[in-house]
């Protein structure tokens, strides 16, 4: 049983000079079987584990990471949080996740440091204008917060921003989701993989998947770094490494990965209080905690695997971002990186069954699967255990390839996530 | 950042280029006697290789030419490039 974090503990803890904190989680030997194996340890593999193991009472089961928990994309991405997509599909499944963000640091007893600071979307021209009103409109039919800011309101919350006539990508507006925010990443992943571990997951660190082992159309485990793992569930969640892994089972998915960039810059005085996001200048921006400026950039066109991507695409973003916020032109960068974001053609994920019974996959997040961990680990548990999509991820199978039914968010989701 | 070796105008600066995505997916000559899987294949699925990758470059602010070049995904190394109409080369060990 592990002891409850509190600010008991905490002060307890300080007593005896932090000497005495628990080990987080275990780090256990792999077993011979299982009764689920999630590999990929990333913040929606171990929120898969974590919904198993809660909603659906499996708790026998593995989440194989091959290096360290959290160390992809989990701990790459710029930290947005957010629910304002256009499709119904789409909008119930983020708006899920929000859901479950609003209450996940008390679920968890975990500080998931979430901030509902407001996201700002910007728009640049009547044409930005036009589809962000539409959007916002959209976006409320679904019960979701969304609403309209005019130039004077937007000046008002962003003091920072460039709304003069002048300016270089005038502010004609802006639409706002109050309860999106930032939430700190790491700790996503840390307290699902702690509360996972309570209830009996083994997370089980440094153990590649090398091969998905078949019997005919059925699997039946995974070859790995440490051996032979059997079970009749095998989940695969390698955000970025999706095409690669399903590659083993003999799957193809229409999926292709990309380096998406971004960059913190030296720590100032508390600037911005919210997240500006502007798709048509492909820039993000959000200040962290620690004072850093938090900005992406869009994706490096090329097909990589490399986690690193061009200067140009910094170039541009910064370029960017210097005229929406002139004050920052003199701020020095201090870390960029690259994480490697798999995207699919109509910029919606794959949460499905595939053609291999017992072989489950969730995948082509693009450039936007942060915001949607919690919900997604959720759906994602419903499919496995039920062995059938649950009805908010039913509309992100891998059929719609071949049915036709996309869902199109290239607006909400290809450039600014 | 990429140094491109177009095969027309030599080596120029990633920022010249376009993307065009995977290489060698042709267009299937009767498409209405495809199933739907067939043209989901064609349209949407691609191999998305960890390691060598046979891609499609456009020269868009040079000489305007596409071309077909072998890069590594992993290291962005790039093999070789080779015309639209070509085949891509075999290494010594006969593979692509």
């Amino acid at each position: 049983m592990k002891s409850k974090y509190s600010i008991f503990s905490l002060l307890r803890n300080a007593m005896s000079h932090h000497q005495g904190w628990q080990r987080v989680w275990r780090s256990p030997e792999p077993k011979p079987s299982y009764d689920a194996i999630i590999i990929g340890g990333g913040g929606h593999g171990l929120a898969t584990a974590y919904y198993l193991a809660k909603e659906h009472g499996i708790t026998n089961v593995a989440v194989l990471e091959k290096g360290w928990i959290g160390g992809g994309n989990t701990g790459r991405n710029t930290t947005i949080i957010r629910s304002n997509y256009l499709w119904d599909e789409s909008a119930r499944m983020y708006d899920k996740s929000l859901q479950l963000y609003e209450g996940l640091s008390q679920d968890l007893n975990f500080n998931i440091m979430l901030s509902q600071r407001g996201v700002l979307n910007l728009a640049h021209n009547l044409g930005d204008l036009r589809e962000i009103s539409r959007r916002v409109n959209a976006i409320r039919l679904n019960g979701i917060d969304s609403e309209m800011l005019d130039t004077a309101e937007v000046a008002a919350m962003v003091p920072i921003l460039d709304c003069s006539k002048n300016a270089r990508y005038p502010v004609l507006g802006a639409s706002l989701q109050r309860r999106g925010g930032v939430a700190r990443h790491d700790g996503v992943a840390w307290g699902f993989a702690r509360a996972a571990d309570e209830r009996g997951v083994d997370i089980i660190q440094n153990c590649e998947v090398t091969g998905i082992l078949r019997d005919g159309d059925t699997v039946t485990g995974v070859e790995t770094t440490r051996g032979v793992i059997n079970s009749a569930k095998v989940a695969i969640v390698t955000a970025g490494h999706t095409s690669h892994v399903a590659a083993m089972a003999g799957i193809r998915l229409p999926i292709e990965s990309h380096p998406l960039q971004a960059m913190v810059s030296e720590p100032v005085k508390p600037i911005l209080d919210c997240v500006v996001m502007s798709g048509a200048v492909h820039a993000y921006i959000s200040q962290s905690d620690r004072g850093e400026m938090v900005m992406g950039a869009g994706i490096d066109h090329f097909n990589s695997y490399a986690q690193r991507g061009s200067l140009g695409v910094v170039e541009h973003q910064m370029a960017a971002v210097t005229k929406l916020m002139p004050i920052l032109s003199r701020l020095r960068l201090m870390r960029q990186w690259a994480g490697i974001v798999d995207t699919c053609p109509d910029a919606s994920p794959i949460v499905s069954k595939t053609p291999v019974q017992g072989l489950y996959v969730n995948g082509g997040w693009g450039t936007g699967g942060f915001k949607a961990t919690p919900g997604s680990g959720w759906v994602f548990a419903h499919t496995i255990a039920q062995d059938q999509p649950h009805p908010l991820n039913a509309p992100f199978s891998l059929e719609r390839f071949t049915t036709g039914a996309l869902i199109d968010e290239h607006g909400a989701a290809a450039v600014a996530h | 950042m990429l140094l491109i070796p177009c095969p027309w105008c030599g080596e120029r600066d990633e920022e010249e280029f376009a993307y065009g995505g995977e290489a060698h997916i042709a267009r299937p000559l009767e498409p209405d006697s495809l199933s739907d899987e067939e043209w989901a294949d064609y349209l949407f699925m691609r191999t998305n290789p960890k390691g060598s990758h046979l891609e499609r470059w456009n020269h868009a602010h040079g000489c305007r030419r596409w071309f077909n070049a072998k890069r590594s995904t992993v290291t962005h190394t790039i093999d070789c490039v080779y015309k639209m109409d070509e085949q891509p080369p075999k290494d010594r060990k006969g593979e692509v």
